[in-house]
């Protein structure tokens, strides 16, 4: 792969808490090796803005290998940037040329409110956990590993949906910010094993109704979310879980 | 959504039906037939009364998803490359559906009001020499209206386009077998429906039916 | 002061069931009223966190992501090993036990290590509970891998995201104990201080991220799982964020810390490619099991590699360890490497690299496709096709990972690898009880030393993690409260709170105060730079304290220089990062200590100076048999004490892997 150096602009979201208002800045970057992450380029702008005495850009990011969900723009129009199944800090520089404009901004959703310039606040995520995501067993209850077989199939789609990352991609690149991708990848995980069963229809009604309560935006099937999803979640989890959501509510007592 | 959308679909083979028995050229007749049946058998007319009611909830359904989608995000991007990840039509259903709507405000003025004026006004005795299919031949010499009615149906083609598989993935139903099937079935329908409607008005004025 | 390990006595196997046995327990009504701190929501922290509420402790979790689902555990790839021996290929309690502590070089506590192979088994009957999908057979029973150092298949996974699958479970467990209100949430927040009221540890001094503001927090006990402290490397397989601040604060407050010099150096690891590098990206030790390790038999060989012919090509970890080959622990892989380039032999632009070549089990694994349709007269093309599809199934997001990265196709072309600091052997010093020397405050997962020894062997941190949170901690740490159950809660308006938050807010003001030149980051990076070239693969007494000196003048300027911008009281990731940084550097000073202390090799330690004529690591078992638990003195002055290590059952022999 032949690498090159490029000299960027750069418009990004400013934005000093949640209740101050923001504006673009723009800045320019020389120099930059293709071979960067894009949030290596974002140190080299860091150290730069720190050196001259401005104030650097605020954004998450942690683990910078594509597992831990943490990092979160939206660059030029796209969650996460222009690769995709991809995260930001997986997006490589050879993504972009010399001269290019690069427009950088947060996650926009109500129920994913800006903390800091690209930072938001996804505490939404943890309530709706919080409301089922989980199968009831407290340590010390288990069986043994092997006394329930599950059928592979079965075994290996449960994984699909259990790769979500939680980054809000699917949030953020939806036109309406519907949570359904990501409700829907822990429904449909936990409703595909045998371990599952016992919390199912309490589960995905509960998900859904803390999901509408967060101020989520309702699903219209552009399948956005699948699209820009960085670990390639599919929609079928979303019919999945309508499947779910219906069989649960006509059968509840509740 | 879903529910509606797909009872709705269902009512368009019944309309589409009816309607494309002007093509058999027989100066109306068969058409007319067909429409008196329609107009005419008490368990449709019931089920008349459910269409009205499934359009209508389909309509709230559309504006309270619009409104809550629209306060989702309050904030908009500045800029945004949705065409990478979905289609416009998909993005458009609501600016479609409106379209429809005003479409269907016209359409319905200029014959189903006409129609049962005819039917129950004059007690019945209009209706006998009410004849719709020659309403339809003068309607549609206008060029306006068969512009209208062609855009009418370019509007419905997309809604149709996306709504199709879309209500069946509401519903639950996205299979790895069946939803290929499904889509190219949603699609053939789209074509097939919107062909028929749209070459109503068009063959009306160019005359190619008598 | 004297350590006491306070192993049970009795038999090495019966130890553990012995002390849950006669172990003091708190009824349940006195459970309610006792408020446990956890520091830290990855694999130790969460499940210890979800034990404890779930036994209905009042719990307050804390962690400085966004979620505790974002912890660092989240990132370990390959597997996590258990003693279930559902392969019948002889695997045992024992067998995990002994691979284990000479994977760790006879530098481990046997007492502990034993315990964390009995209760490996429980760990997966656990989260399978939980719905942690793993790898299925069609028949739907678990499948399993093998790993670096043994030689039977023990090590559960699922795809190469097992760390992410177990977090989850762990994250799930602990959010459903929020909902039921037995576990208190703080994100966005970090440990800042240790509280200690009459010499127990009774709260921390928190700040929220969000808006700088300090929280006092009470608890009968103070639990640290806060990982491990790679980013002293300031390049390394760890996140940006993770840190060494918790156990250093406790460290400073009295906590001996443990064998600090002891680091991991995985060998399987991305090159770094510039100087802008912020962080280096591992590929999971399982491509070893099918991935061949070699280099070309000429120096300086500039060739593609697909050109270099087969007889031109030193596989060099199958021609020194021919039975264990390229599966030999990771120190002994990662010397390996680091030896080959040294020489010259290194490939890549930088030539420091070797590569990791998946074409001989692309063809094997094709050829057993072929064979499995009755294909017999395959050609090679479709054999390599098929091939290509079986490893794709097994490492297909590692190879993506690859590609983003590099920009090259492993499919096509060898990896290109390099050892790379990974994890912490070293760690707060712990007895049985996972009890540092404070009283009421303990260190769980990779924050302790325990388990480990010398070198961690692959797919075992998942196990320590999780054996610390989910089976140790609820037994030792009641044996803790029973004696506390009098004591009521202390109002956060107590002095000692009082005193530890001034002492926070007044370093923070020290740092912002500076207004230096030098940016965090450059203080970082030069911190790092020289740990790895004096305290990293080999360490020699020179280099070590050349170091400490180094590391000394770093100090000093950047306590003068150093440029921290924006407010207190905002979000400020620099300030933050300033923190951290600060106490990088005087663990750094410590570690070379260490490392200068111990003038032996064992595992990941590699003093130059104790070697054999085949340059394998040699230990000095006469010498150095103890663990070192380095005591806080004053600034960079440290009082060593030794824990012995008296082996029972595994008696410590030159380890071989020839």
């Amino acid at each position: 792969m032949e690498h090159y150096n490029m000299n960027l602009t750069l418009k990004v979201w400013k934005q000093k808490n949640s209740k101050a208002g923001g504006s673009f800045e723009t800045y320019q970057v020389k120099n930059i090796s293709s071979e960067m992450s894009f949030l290596e380029m974002f140190d080299v702008l860091n150290e730069q803005l720190i050196t001259e005495g401005k104030d650097p850009i605020a954004f998450d990011h942690d683990c910078r290998e594509g597992i831990c969900g943490a990092c979160s723009m939206y660059i030029d129009g796209r969650a996460h940037g222009p690769w995709t199944k991809n995260t930001v800090c997986q997006l490589h520089m050879r993504a972009f040329k010399d001269g290019d404009t690069i427009v950088v901004e947060p996650w926009r959703a109500a129920a994913f409110p800006v903390i800091k310039d690209l930072m938001v606040d996804r505490g939404a995520f943890d309530r709706i956990m919080q409301a089922g995501g989980f199968i009831s067993v407290n340590t010390g209850n288990a069986v043994d590993a092997n006394a329930l077989p599950i059928d592979k199939k079965n075994a290996d789609t449960a994984f699909d949906a259990a790769s979500c990352i939680g980054c809000g991609a699917c949030v953020a690149a939806c036109k309406n910010s519907s949570a359904m991708l990501f409700v829907s990848a822990k429904v449909s995980q936990l409703a595909l094993l045998p371990q599952g069963q016992p919390e199912r229809e309490s589960r995905v009604l509960n998900m859904v109704a803390q999901m509408d309560k967060e101020g989520f935006g309702n699903c219209t099937n552009t399948y956005a979310c699948e699209a820009e999803c960085p670990k390639g979640i599919s929609v079928s989890n979303i019919a999945r879980m309508n499947r779910e959501y219906l069989k649960a509510g006509l059968t509840t007592e509740q | 959504m879903g529910l509606t959308g797909l009872f709705l679909i269902v009512f368009l083979i019944v309309h589409v039906g009816v309607n494309s028995c002007i093509f058999v050229n027989d100066g109306g007749e068969t058409f007319n037939k067909a429409a008196h049946f329609m107009s005419h058998n008490w368990i449709l007319r019931i089920m008349e009364i459910g269409l009205f009611a499934g359009l209508l909830l389909h309509i709230i359904q559309g504006l309270i998803l619009w409104r809550q989608n629209a306060s989702a995000r309050p904030v908009k991007y500045s800029v945004n490359a949705a065409n990478a990840n979905s289609k416009w039509y998909s993005r458009s259903m609501g600016l479609l559906g409106t379209l429809l709507l005003f479409f269907l405000v016209i359409h319905v003025s200029k014959f189903f009001i006409d129609t049962k004026i005819a039917l129950y006004a004059d007690g019945g005795a209009h209706d006998a020499s009410h004849n719709l299919y020659n309403a339809m031949k003068e309607e549609f010499q206008t060029w306006w209206v068969v512009v209208i009615y062609v855009l009418g149906v370019i509007s419905l083609f997309w809604h149709l386009l996306h709504g199709f598989q879309s209500a069946f993935q509401t519903i639950g139903i996205n299979h790895k077998r069946y939803t290929p099937i499904i889509k190219a079935i949603g699609i053939g329908y789209t074509i097939i429906v919107c062909l028929l409607f749209a070459l109503m008005p068009i063959s009306f004025y160019l005359g190619w039916i008598d | 002061m004297s350590l006491d390990s306070k192993v049970p006595h009795g038999e090495m196997d019966k130890k553990w069931t012995d002390y849950k046995g006669h172990v003091k327990l708190v009824n349940p009504a006195n459970k309610r009223k006792l408020e446990i701190i956890v520091v830290g929501t990855g694999l130790a922290g969460a499940s210890a966190a979800a034990s404890l509420g779930e036994m209905g402790y009042k719990v307050k979790a804390f962690c400085f992501q966004d979620s505790p689902r974002r912890a660092h555990s989240i990132a370990a790839q390959g597997g996590i090993n258990a003693a279930k021996n559902y392969q019948n290929d002889g695997d045992s309690v024992f067998r995990l036990f002994y691979d284990t502590v000479k994977g760790g070089d006879y530098r481990a506590r046997e007492a502990n290590v034993h315990r964390l192979a009995e209760v490996s088994a429980a760990i997966i009957d656990q989260c399978v509970a939980q719905g942690v999908p793993f790898a299925r057979e069609y028949g739907g029973l678990l499948s399993n891998r093998s790993f670096g150092g043994t030689q039977v298949q023990r090590t559960f996974y699922a795809a190469g995201q097992t760390g992410q699958q177990l977090l989850l479970g762990a994250y799930s467990a602990l959010e459903r104990q929020v909902a039921l209100g037995n576990v208190t949430m703080y994100n966005r927040h970090e440990m800042l201080d240790i509280v200690k009221i009459d010499g127990k540890a009774r709260g921390i001094i928190a700040r929220d991220l969000v808006n700088g503001t300090l929280e006092k927090h009470f608890g009968h006990a103070v639990l640290l799982c806060t990982g491990g402290y790679g980013n002293v490397f300031y390049l390394s397989t760890n996140a940006m964020g993770s840190n060494v601040t918790a156990a250093w604060k406790a460290h400073k407050q009295g906590a001996f810390f443990g064998n600090p010099c002891f680091t991991q150096i995985h060998p399987t690891c991305i090159p770094v490619s510039g100087d802008y590098q912020s962080k280096l990206t591992l590929m999971s030790e399982s491509l070893r099991n099918d991935g061949r390790i070699w280099v070309p038999m000429k120096k300086d060989d500039n060739r593609k590699a697909v050109d270099i012919p087969e007889a031109e090509r030193d596989y060099y970890l199958e021609r020194r360890y021919p039975a264990f080959g390229n599966l030999v622990p990771r120190d002994v892989a990662s010397r390996a490497a680091k030896e080959r380039c040294d020489e010259g032999y290194g490939v890549g632009t930088t030539k420091l690299a070797v590569y990791l070549d998946f074409k001989d089990a692309i063809v094997r694994y094709g050829k057993i496709e072929a064979g499995k349709t009755g294909n017999d007269t395959a050609d090679h093309d479709s054999i390599v096709k098929m091939g290509k599809a079986v490893v794709e199934e097994k490492y297909g997001n590692l190879f993506e990972m690859y590609e983003k990265i590099t920009g090259e196709n492993p499919y096509e072309m060898p990896m290109r690898i390099y050892p790379a600091v990974h994890y912490t052997m070293g760690g707060l010093w712990v007895d049985y009880e996972l009890k540092t020397t404070v009283d009421g405050l303990y260190a769980l997962g990779e924050a302790n030393f325990s388990d480990h020894g010398a070198n961690r062997l692959g797919a075992s941190a998942l196990m320590q993690g999780l054996a610390d949170g989910y089976f140790v901690i609820p037994y030792t740490l009641g044996n803790y409260l029973a004696d506390d159950i009098r004591t009521a809660s202390i109002p956060t308006s107590h002095p000692a709170f009082e005193e530890a938050e001034k002492k926070v807010s007044d370093r923070i003001n020290t740092l912002m105060n500076i207004k230096g030149k030098q940016t965090v980051e450059s203080f970082h990076k030069r911190l790092g730079k020289i740990m790895w070239d004096k305290c990293g693969m080999a360490r020699n007494a020179q280099g070590l304290q050349e170091a400490i000196s180094e590391i000394q003048a770093l100090k000093k300027e950047f306590w003068s220089d150093v440029k921290i911008p924006g407010d207190i009281n905002e979000m400020n990731p620099e300030l933050d990062k300033a923190g951290r940084v600060a106490d990088f550097i005087e663990l750094g000073e410590l570690m070379c200590k260490d490392a200068l202390d111990r003038n032996e090799s064992c595992g990941g330690h590699f003093r130059e100076e104790s070697q054999t004529e085949d340059g394998e690591a040699k230990r000095d078992d006469d010498h150095y048999s103890f663990v070192s638990a380095w005591e806080f003195k004053g600034e960079s002055e440290w009082q060593l004490n030794k824990e012995p290590l008296t082996f029972e059952i595994v008696k410590p022999t030159q380890r071989s892997y020839k």
